[in-house]
């Protein structure tokens, strides 16, 4: 690859502008994401107060049948939400890519709904809808004289991130199933295979990579997930209690340590897994000749069934945003089926006195998307039109950061920067700018994907053109590659902004002031008095709204430049 | 190799084909126009036509991948369009070749024979034999990733031929390999298919694969079926302009009949009357069709016409020589053999075009 790259654009000798631009972006690396990761690997390894290197820390660990059991349960909680956000996915995936089926695009824009909404903020709502003495249960002892545990200990954990993350396996297995060559399925009919076996034998496994690649997903961010857990008073797992062990007996217990080297080494594992399926991804290439997968139409009777299933899971998956919706507007809602009454005082409240949450999460997530589109645009820059030294390294940095779960590096930055204190004594890790720069490393990963994508679509003669004409690189870039890659950059602002915007985990650690909070943390405060429901979920809604707006109108920014561009060819 | 088809049963008995009234739209469009053939049991035929004529799409019918508005698909004297594509036993091989990337070559070629739940010894010893008869045992536990473009040609080949298909149906087979890939693989295909003596249907646009090795063949044009005939056939008495010019070159010229009974003749535009012999069909509004080679320059035979023309331009093939003469205001192609030391016309001359009238078509526009 790098020797087939040889413009001569990239045989023209580093300059010193794309030499300090490396610098700088190493340095950010290196102090906002290496340095507090490797702080927590290297507290975990040594010895308490010595820095002697030693294992006693996990000995210790898994001593202690309170760590062991959280283990455990993060293992089953992670595992079972994989299994049934693949039950939710399957069906849906299946119905909107191999049938002819009205409102197949209304499903899958559903499908990603769940996404832009906290889980944690859903969980509030699911308690009242499916809780012991929620609307479903009391229906059902109503009618049937029983109720299930829908929410109980770790199933609720599970219900509530499995409706919150099967988008991911959703959308990998819908645009796996997309791809399959339509040829690959009557191959399989003409030599005689049909129904659920052609489906099972050839369909399905040709769709691993990409369900594999979102069922690691989803095993991953259930694991890391700390918010979810926590407000559903489920304390015995991984996230929740490295929490506990930082915020309660201090930063200088090892064991918050060691579970945030378990949970990294559980990431880059789900990583792994999910490489070693995406190798053999030319099955999922259409080849030549081939369109996709043959729509079949649905006989009346599997219409039905179809539709009910479809219509079962989209009320299941909407059922939080439903509830925190009816919540928003619910004067007092507890033990009934719906609430006694509605008003919009909880509106008026979140507008009075919490619109502070509002403005702050704008900022914050603005920051954060603009830190990642400048980095990650630099670094895509420099990665596939130079060939300065060190290149490479900042882009496995930057997307190291997605085997850092937030809650680690919430606790990095705390070791690290809590001993460094500004002129007025406040420690520098409780400043509202590392909420920022912890949003923004977290998010750069999918930023930096976004820059790389829309940078490879700009042809290199595009610029050797302008250069040919006596603009230089600065010039070049400025006139040229920015302009032509403002949708992409944009698409990749709008990722980190709205996943940015909702974030709770590594701000939960570094949020000291009600003052400095955004709305995520001002919903997980509100979550957790009754009397605070209310107004958190008239938050919740808004901050909803907030970020689908967002999504929105960049889609349609975007959509708009795009068609420009095209015309302009 | 013989020996070992039969005794594996790989060879069957060889049935017919017929389709009759075959109307097929997609939406409004008409794709088909009342279809009408018949193939006959162990024929090599080939559905010949330009992109869109709808070959393969009748192929993709005769498969149980399209359905028709209308009409019948008999094979062995049964129709066949009620029956789900996994329930027809007829063998296709995709252009694609639509191996399984997920499956080894033998569980690809294994699949069809698993699906008719047979033993796995038979299983075993049927894959056996369809990788024997196409050379590729040897291959058996690599994946479809890992062979070259006419190995993968022909697993799809062999795990077709394994369910011992009724009729075996080819989709553009050669297209994915290069040329000279493509000039063996014809050669193999036409040699498996003596072999099994299997009714096998061969799509193609490309006129040469047709000519060297289907037994007879359909040309297709927007629909509907132009002529049936040997390849022979079809190249010396095309029934249509279409057919004559898309197997081969084809000089076309303008004129108009004059006369009655034995003494008619062709009044050609431009000048030239060609007496139109006896027998030969001369249409309403025909047109004077005749092959480059079979015209002459310069001095004509005895018994040929001479049609006064203007050398245009000249191209240098190697065996022959390719002269464009205008005509009129038509222009017609020349081929002359090539020899050392021939002496070549100049453009810009005025030159005859010498036709026997034995080697003329009139057919109507």
């Amino acid at each position: 690859m790098a020797y087939a790259l040889s413009s001569p654009s990239q045989r023209v000798s580093s300059r010193p502008g794309q030499m300090a631009a490396v610098l700088l972006i190493a340095l950010f690396l290196g102090v906002f994401l290496i340095v507090p990761a490797g702080t927590v690997i290297y507290t975990a390894f040594t010895e308490k107060g010595t820095g002697t290197f030693t294992f006693v820390n996990f000995f210790d660990f898994f001593g202690t049948d309170l760590f062991v059991r959280s283990f455990w349960n993060s293992v089953y909680v992670s595992g079972m939400s994989v299994v049934w956000a693949t039950v939710l996915a399957l069906p849906l995936a299946v119905i909107t890519t191999r049938f002819e089926f009205r409102g197949a695009i209304v499903i899958q824009t559903l499908g990603f709904v769940p996404l832009i909404m906290p889980p944690f903020v859903g969980a509030v709502a699911m308690q009242l809808l499916f809780g012991r003495n929620g609307t479903v249960n009391l229906l059902f002892n109503d009618w049937f004289g029983f109720k299930l545990p829908f929410m109980d200990g770790l199933n609720g954990v599970i219900f509530v991130q499995s409706l919150h993350y099967f988008p991911f396996i959703l959308i990998n297995l819908s645009t796996s199933l997309r791809n399959i060559d339509r040829a690959m399925e009557e191959a399989a009919q003409n030599l005689g295979a049909s129904g659920f076996r052609l489906f099972r034998r050839i369909v399905f496994p040709l769709a691993m990579p990409g369900y594999l690649a979102g069922a690691s997903l989803v095993f991953v961010k259930v694991f890391d997930d700390l918010a979810t857990p926590l407000l559903l008073n489920v304390k015995d797992m991984l996230a929740p209690q490295a929490y506990l062990r930082v915020t309660s007996v201090g930063l200088t217990d090892p064991m918050g340590y060691v579970i945030s080297v378990i949970l990294i080494a559980v990431s880059i594992f789900a990583m792994w897994v999910s490489a070693i399926a995406m190798r053999g991804k030319d099955y999922s290439t259409v080849q030549r000749g081939g369109g996709g997968l043959s729509r079949r139409q649905l006989g009346p009777g599997e219409s039905v069934v179809a539709y009910g299933v479809v219509l079962l899971i989209l009320l299941l998956v909407l059922s939080p945003h439903i509830g925190l919706l009816l919540l928003s507007f619910a004067t007092v809602w507890s033990f009934s089926p719906l609430p006694d009454a509605f008003t919009v005082a909880h509106y008026g409240r979140v507008f009075g006195e919490s619109s502070l949450y509002i403005k702050n999460t704008l900022i914050y997530a603005s920051l954060a998307g603009l830190i990642d589109v400048v980095v990650g645009g630099a670094i895509a820059y420099l990665v596939l039109r130079t060939r300065i030294v060190g290149r490479r390294w900042l882009d496995w940095a930057a997307t190291s950061a997605l085997a850092i779960p937030g809650v680690v590096l919430g606790i990095g930055y705390l070791r690290t920067f809590y001993g460094v204190t500004l002129p007025d004594g406040t420690p520098l890790a409780t400043l509202w700018v590392m909420v920022v720069v912890a949003l923004a490393i977290r998010r750069l990963p999918y930023a930096l994907r976004a820059c790389y994508a829309a940078l490879q679509q700009i042809s290199e003669s595009l610029e050797e053109a302008a250069e040919n004409l006596g603009a230089t690189k600065l010039r070049t870039v400025r006139r040229i590659v920015l302009p032509l890659m403002m949708g992409g950059l944009l698409a990749g602002f709008v990722t980190s902004f709205s996943t940015a915007a909702v974030e709770l985990s590594a701000t939960l650690m570094l949020i000291q002031s009600n003052s400095d909070a955004p709305i995520a943390y001002g919903l997980y405060v509100f979550m957790q008095s009754p009397a605070g429901r209310g107004p958190g979920a008239a938050l919740g809604v808004i901050a909803v709204v907030m970020v689908a707006l967002c999504t929105l109108l960049s889609h349609y920014v975007i959509e708009r430049r795009q068609k420009a561009n095209g015309m302009a060819k | 190799m013989d020996a070992m088809v039969t005794e594996t049963g790989l060879a069957g008995s060889a049935k017919e084909i017929n389709i009759r009234d075959v109307d097929l739209f997609y939406g409004d469009l008409h794709v088909l126009k009342n279809v009408n053939l018949n193939i006959r049991p162990g024929e090599f035929f080939a559905f010949l036509g330009p992109s869109g004529c709808g070959k393969t799409t009748l192929l993709r019918l005769i498969a149980g991948f399209n359905t028709a508005r209308n009409g019948q698909v008999m094979i062995a004297g049964k129709d066949v369009l009620g029956t789900p594509p996994w329930k027809r036993d007829i063998g296709m091989v995709f252009q694609s070749y639509a191996l399984w990337p997920h499956l080894t070559v033998r569980k690809n070629v294994a699949f069809g024979l698993e699906q008719r739940r047979l033993p796995r010894a038979e299983i075993d010893r049927n894959v056996n034999a369809a990788l024997d008869l196409v050379g590729l045992r040897h291959l058996a536990d690599r994946r479809p990733a890992q062979l070259s473009g006419g190995q993968q040609q022909r697993v799809a080949v062999a795990r077709t031929i394994a369910i011992e298909p009724k009729v075996l149906l080819l989709d553009e087979p050669l297209s994915n390999l290069d040329a000279k890939m493509r000039v063996q693989v014809r050669r193999e295909l036409r040699d498996l298919q003596q072999r099994l003596h299997l009714t096998t249907i061969f799509v193609t646009h490309d006129q040469e694969e047709a000519n060297t090795i289907c037994d007879r063949i359909a040309v297709f044009n927007d629909g509907q079926i132009q002529q049936v005939g040997t390849p022979m056939e079809l190249y010396e008495k095309p029934t249509n302009l279409f057919v004559a010019n898309f197997l081969g070159t084809a000089n076309i010229l303008n004129g108009k009949v004059s006369g009655a009974g034995t003494a008619k003749t062709f009044l050609v535009e431009g000048g030239g009357v060609l007496p139109i012999p006896e027998g030969a069909g001369v249409p309403e509004n025909g047109r004077l069709v005749f092959r480059p080679q079979y015209a002459t320059l310069g001095k004509a035979a005895e018994g040929a016409v001479r049609l006064p023309g203007t050398i245009v331009h000249r191209e240098f093939l190697g065996a022959t020589v390719r002269y464009g003469v205008k005509i009129g205001s038509s222009e017609v192609l020349v081929d002359q053999p090539f020899h050392s030391g021939a002496s070549m016309l100049e453009t810009g001359t005025a030159a005859d075009v010498g036709l026997q009238p034995a080697s003329a078509l009139w057919l109507a526009a």
